[in-house]
């Protein structure tokens, strides 16, 4: 029986368990964010950011590393599927996306006890504006009339961080419920 | 109704418990950064000072302060401009139309007046103005 002989020109990709549940959580990411596009909004770059539930749970249950992959590859994801990949709001995204998680990657080490997913979720939201906020005044509308718009995205950073940690935090508790933790456990 | 309440009361609840003590100092800190940038960021439109020119060149900045007339000598005669703390006017002008001084008090930063016959022009210029009537 003849052996086969792998081939030089081909590469072989094996996927460990890690890049299947980055794939996993990404996808459902890129479903939220692409839901959430056929939502009208009042303003530009007011968005509820759903897909950061995501980027909070896997961060808490994965860790920072995990949550940086999920999050990029939604954005990068994201823009393709909804024909912005390097449109300006591509890069508006981007500089979003990276301060939040810059700003997370600090916030996750706050004391558990005191600060949970909302403080994550409301800092980050916040970290996104400001990037975005930034590169449009730097690059896109050089004009100080960007700022003011400021005090609505701090409006909305604050709703929405909140209605997405508190979601994130309900994920998280009730996954731990199934693993028979209670919440208040998981807050100590 | 009352129903309704406590049913909303519990609902609340359910979702404030995921909230630990640091959250609210967050969440307070972010509604104090919206206030702030609001008061900060909106309270443009106080003009602080009133730019006459005269012939295209600047013929004074006075500030809004003090009550003063000013009088502006033109090419067909004087515009009187009154100021008083947080506005101007131009009170009389020799023009045939009168348009500027018929637009009464400018109160607002950006605003201005201008008497063409006699190539006069008064405007309110602020830290944050409204708007620049001119190049709008």
């Amino acid at each position: 029986m003849p052996t086969m002989t792998p081939s030089t020109t081909e590469i072989e990709l094996k996927p460990t368990a890690d890049d299947h549940r980055v794939a996993r959580h990404a996808a459902a990411a890129i479903v939220l964010t692409v839901a959430e596009a056929a939502i009208p909004l009042p303003l530009p770059g007011i968005k509820p950011g759903l897909a950061n539930i995501i980027t909070l749970v896997v961060l808490a249950r994965w860790g920072w590393r995990e949550a940086a992959w999920v999050a990029l590859l939604r954005v990068l994801v994201g823009s393709l599927l909804l024909g912005q990949f390097l449109a300006p709001g591509f890069f508006l995204s981007l500089t979003g996306g990276v301060m939040s998680l810059v700003v997370l990657g600090v916030a996750m080490h706050l004391p558990k006890r005191w600060f949970g997913p909302v403080s994550q979720s409301v800092l980050a939201a916040f970290a996104h504006i400001g990037g975005q906020v930034l590169v449009a005044r730097v690059w896109l509308v050089p004009h100080d009339g960007v700022f003011y718009l400021v005090p609505i995205f701090a409006l909305a950073a604050t709703v929405f961080g909140l209605a997405n940690g508190l979601i994130a935090a309900r994920l998280l508790s009730e996954e731990l419920a199934d693993q028979g933790v209670s919440a208040a456990d998981a807050a100590k | 109704m009352k129903q309704r309440a406590v049913a909303l009361q519990r609902w609340l609840a359910a979702w404030a418990a995921y909230l630990r003590a640091g959250d609210f100092l967050v969440l307070g800190g972010a509604l104090a950064v919206c206030v702030l940038s609001a008061m900060t960021l909106w309270q443009g439109g106080h003009p602080d000072k009133a730019i006459i020119r005269a012939g295209g060149r600047v013929f004074a900045e006075v500030d809004l302060n003090a009550p003063r007339i000013v009088d502006v000598p033109g090419p067909i005669g004087t515009t009187r401009i009154e100021v008083q703390p947080g506005r101007a006017r131009v009170a009389s002008d020799p023009g045939p139309r009168q348009y500027c001084v018929r637009q009464g008090w400018l109160n607002s930063a950006g605003a201005v007046a201008i008497c063409a016959p006699n190539e006069v022009s008064l405007s309110l210029s602020g830290r944050n103005a409204d708007y620049d009537s001119l190049n709008y």
